[in-house]
């Protein structure tokens, strides 16, 4: 649900044209906690909670904003930075209108509240929407501060406001030289009434939206001073450390050396938990140690238990599975009549593909802090890309209102889609129950080891394809069934008679012109655990189906390239993306031709439409000692318009990278109901020797904004195969490439 | 025991075989150095032992009594340190930033050796992983830095 909100309409207003502030009253209850945020920094929050039945998300100004004695800007972010550099863009936007320089802003991520509900009425930092679902409302926010400050100053100077001007915090009256700073403005601009409308600084004029305005995090990210939640320490408090059951559903029984382990340094108590043993201890080294140590008899799950893991669960049975499931699903796009239409295609092709189950992998492993406190709050410091969701899981798990659970959001080391709520796969629900056994604050860290047990998978997907193809090897028909179950429909509910959209999202609804087609789910429910992963659908199946593509192009003696053109002769922004990639790679050229240094190479081209962002991807390889080399990678991306094309280029990059990863290295293989390895190393990631050269080019065609963070992904596995098809001749149907051997090219 | 870390004795109170990682962030709480997977394999761990980097993650800390233990937290007093946190804020490395301090750790000990890493050099010894694939980003610092 949340991945798939409908397209955020346009986000730019008319520039230079007033617009209209009709909600005086919230704006006006604002100014008088503009001042109080300057002068009592933490309150103001708290406060603007009580009106939750009255607020309209995106309104209130210090709910966001504080601007401090010093003149720095204080920006409380509805949405939580792990690396995507949302905070630096939101001090852009906002300073733009603001009119306060981005670099005077410290950005934090703001605690549950009705403010921040800025998508659709919802609040997460996911389906790449922090961005183009918040850029109209901060721009507004900055310009309606603004707008009041220059009040203040006309108040105070006796001068028409027409008369007043900005220059970075401060207002300025150039008739008389006079100046007044923000910081001394502030609280006389709570006694004034804002006008109905306010004027918005023209696009031609932005100084920092559009800009490649430095991080603001470059400085402390390269210096260690970044406080993750796994640093988060409060007095008082233990560490804890977790065993889980080996296979999900499991409960721990007898532990055969409970004393021993009582016994041992630091330890403080032993918790038997659901699913979980834990150890308390006064650090946590020693709460693992002995966690570790525990000889714990798991009992099997009950039958009938709800996603018990079954004890002969494989993931090549799973695929197995998967491939047998029978169709023909539950449509999710049909046009014309491609059963009828395959019948009387001059040449049919199939074919059937796969990708594997992923973890998520970010390097920061899962923690959490509870605190309750004496007044019966609860004090939650967790990683989470939704605040209010886990604010109300917590409640439910806590056994009390959600108003009593305080949420703090430190930046996230990385998530790419692990932390939204996944049940068994959240520690906070043991923390809290920890900290409650113990009456102290308790610490819970997830070793790598149990992160790899129970993280939520990206599922394995799998997807039969069928293709006709006409006497001129033109593909007439289309013909796709996308097998298993997304994530949505895990964790928000599934319609069983609908497609739905993150299961089908990469193969349904491309741009190509191919005149009969039905693209189908047959839903199948994953054992194992499954969230969202980086591109969600988008990252396996825009694979499926642009590398079969490829076969269909082949099948028919067509260049891929040319013919992705040729079938994009109606779709202007595709056509001129894809031209634009082919370009920046120096002109299409398949090959196999030889490099510079001697090496046979090949390029592979794909294209991809997610998160309301289109993407043209390019990848060059050859073949050494057997395995793939992936030299360059080409990426034409438009997600219409930007705030900061460094921060853009860097997600792009960043994207590729893990696409890579997934297509070359990464599979979660499951063997008797257990991960087969629950470390990096074994679970092999992409190393820094085995990323290509990344080359972007952004290509912002006006469309309305779309997401930034995870198109750079699905492009990269289906290009990267396809040269390697366009070298070897060999085609691989299932990632990762690793599986397969190649013999030297 | 008695560790020097970032050229300050401290006395720690840690039996002799806690990996050197849990010494400095829970006995010193220098939470700078991170932990990634706590088996040598992502170099988030990463410290500087008597000028080498090392995986603090799976060094007993014993093993380090009479050594110089450097990390992140010093890392702008030493000069070589500087110019590398320099590089890396001027190439905009960091994204989530978890893996940058054993990045700009390896970095400095790699440049305090040899001044001038050819790219295969630098390539042998950047080896630390890094999920948000900030590599471009840290071979343009770095071949930047190589220059001298
Ligand atoms: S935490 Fe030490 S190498 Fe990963
Ligand atoms: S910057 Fe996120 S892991 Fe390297």
């Amino acid at each position: 649900m949340p991945m798939h909100m409908p397209q955020i309409p346009d986000t730019l207003p008319t520039d230079g044209k007033p617009f209209n502030l009709s909600r005086r009253r919230f704006v006006g209850a604002s100014l008088s906690a503009l001042v109080l945020g300057a002068l009592l920094p933490g309150k103001v929050v708290r406060a603007a909670q009580s009106q939750a039945a009255e607020i309209k998300p995106g309104t209130r100004v210090p709910a966001f904003l504080e601007i401090r004695p010093d003149g720095t800007a204080l920006l409380r972010s509805p949405f939580v930075e792990g690396g995507q550099g949302i905070y630096t863009a939101f001090a852009q936007i906002v300073g733009e209108k603001l009119d306060i320089a981005p670099d005077r802003f410290s950005v934090e991520c703001a605690p549950p509240g009705a403010d921040y509900l800025l998508v659709n009425g919802a609040r997460f930092t996911g389906g790449s929407f922090s961005v183009r679902s918040s850029f109209e409302v901060m721009r507004r926010l900055g310009a309606s501060t603004r707008h009041m400050l220059l009040q203040a100053a006309a108040t105070r100077l006796k001068v028409p406001l027409a008369s007043l001007t900005t220059q970075p915090g401060v207002v300025v009256h150039t008739a008389s030289g006079r100046t007044l700073s923000y910081s001394e403005l502030a609280a006389l601009a709570a006694a004034l009434q804002p006008p109905e409308q306010v004027p918005l600084r023209a696009r031609k004029d932005f100084r920092w939206i559009g800009k490649s305005v430095p991080r603001l995090d470059a400085h402390d990210k390269s210096t260690g001073k970044v406080k993750y939640n796994i640093d988060a320490e409060v007095e008082g408090m233990l560490l804890a450390a977790v065993q889980h059951a080996p296979r999900m559903g499991g409960e721990p029984e007898a532990i055969a050396n409970e004393s021993e382990v009582r016994a041992m340094p630091g330890v403080h108590s032993i918790h038997r938990l659901p699913g979980a043993v834990a150890v308390v201890a006064r650090r946590w080294w020693q709460a693992r140690r002995a966690v570790e140590s525990l000889k714990v008899d798991w009992k099997e799950a009950a039958p009938g238990t709800p996603h018990a893991m079954p004890a002969n669960f494989s993931s090549a049975g799973m695929r197995a599975t998967l491939a047998a499931a029978p169709g023909p699903g539950i449509s999710a796009e049909s046009i014309g009549d491609a059963a009828k239409a395959l019948e009387s295609a001059s040449q049919v092709i199939e074919a059937t593909y796969d990708a594997p189950y992923l973890v998520h992998g970010q390097l920061e492993p899962p923690s959490a802090l509870a605190r309750w406190n004496t007044d019966g709050t609860l004090e939650l410091w967790l990683p989470n890309q939704a605040q209010e969701m886990f604010q109300q899981a917590a409640a439910r798990a806590a056994g009390i209102a959600p108003d009593k659970v305080i949420v703090h959001s430190s930046p996230l080391g990385g998530f790419f889609g692990r932390h939204f709520l996944y049940g068994t796969a959240n520690p906070f629900p043991q923390a809290i129950q920890l900290a409650k056994a113990v009456g102290r604050p308790v610490k819970l860290i997830w070793s790598r080891e149990e992160e790899f047990l129970r993280d939520a998978l990206r599922p394995m997907g799998l997807a039969r394809l069928r293709a006709g193809i006409d006497e001129n090897g033109l593909p007439q028909a289309l013909y796709a069934e996308a097998v298993g179950e997304s994530p949505t429909e895990r964790w928000f509910g599934r319609q069983p008679d609908k497609a739905n959209d993150s299961a089908v999202e990469g193969i349904a609804e491309k741009p190509y012109a191919i005149p009969d087609r039905r693209v189908a789910q047959v839903y199948l429910e994953h054992p194992p655990t499954i969230g969202f992963w980086r591109s969600v659908g988008h990252s396996m199946n825009d694979f499926l189906y642009e590398s079969f593509f490829d076969e269909v192009a082949d099948a028919g003696k067509q260049d891929p390239y040319e013919l992705r053109l040729r079938l994009l002769a109606d779709k202007p922004r595709h056509k001129a993306l894809l031209q634009a990639v082919a370009e920046l790679s120096g002109g299409w050229k398949r090959g196999p031709f030889s490099a510079s240094d001697g090496s046979k190479r090949a390029r592979g081209v794909a294209m991809a439409s997610p998160f309301g962002s289109e993407v043209a991807t390019i990848a060059e390889v050859s073949i050494e000692n057997g395995s793939v080399v992936v030299h360059d990678v080409w990426v034409a991306f438009d997600p219409g318009s930007i705030v900061n094309p460094a921060i853009v280029e860097a997600q792009v990059r960043s994207a590729v990278a893990l696409g890579l990863s997934s297509t070359l290295l990464e599979e979660a293989v499951y063997e008797n109901g257990m991960p087969r390895v629950r470390n990096f190393g074994a679970y092999a990631i992409l190393p820094p020797g085995r990323m290509p050269r990344v080359h972007v080019r952004i290509v912002e065609s006006g469309t309305p904004m779309g997401g930034v963070g995870e198109p750079g992904l699905p492009g990269v596995p289906p290009a990267v195969i396809n040269a390697v098809a366009a070298l070897t001749g060999q085609r691989v149907r299932s990632l990762p490439l690793s599986k397969t051997h190649f013999a030297g090219a | 025991m008695e560790l020097t870390i970032n050229g300050t004795k401290r006395q720690v109170d840690a039996a002799a075989d806690t990996p050197l990682l849990w010494v400095i962030r829970e006995e010193l709480g220098l939470t700078g150095t991170k932990y990634g997977c706590g088996a040598a394999q992502c170099g988030a761990c990463t410290v500087l032992a008597d000028g080498h980097p090392i995986r603090s993650c799976v060094m007993p800390v014993s093993a380090v009594a009479n050594q110089a233990i450097t990390t992140i937290e010093s890392i702008e007093e030493d000069p070589v340190g500087k110019r590398v946190v320099e590089a890396w804020i001027e190439h905009q490395v960091p994204q989530c930033g978890y893996c940058q301090s054993g990045q700009v750790l390896t970095a400095t000990a790699l440049l305090k050796q040899n001044a001038k890493p050819s790219e295969a050099e630098i390539a042998a010894a950047m080896i630390n992983l890094c999920r948000c694939g900030t590599y471009n980003a840290i071979a343009d610092a770095m071949q930047q830095l190589a220059k001298g």
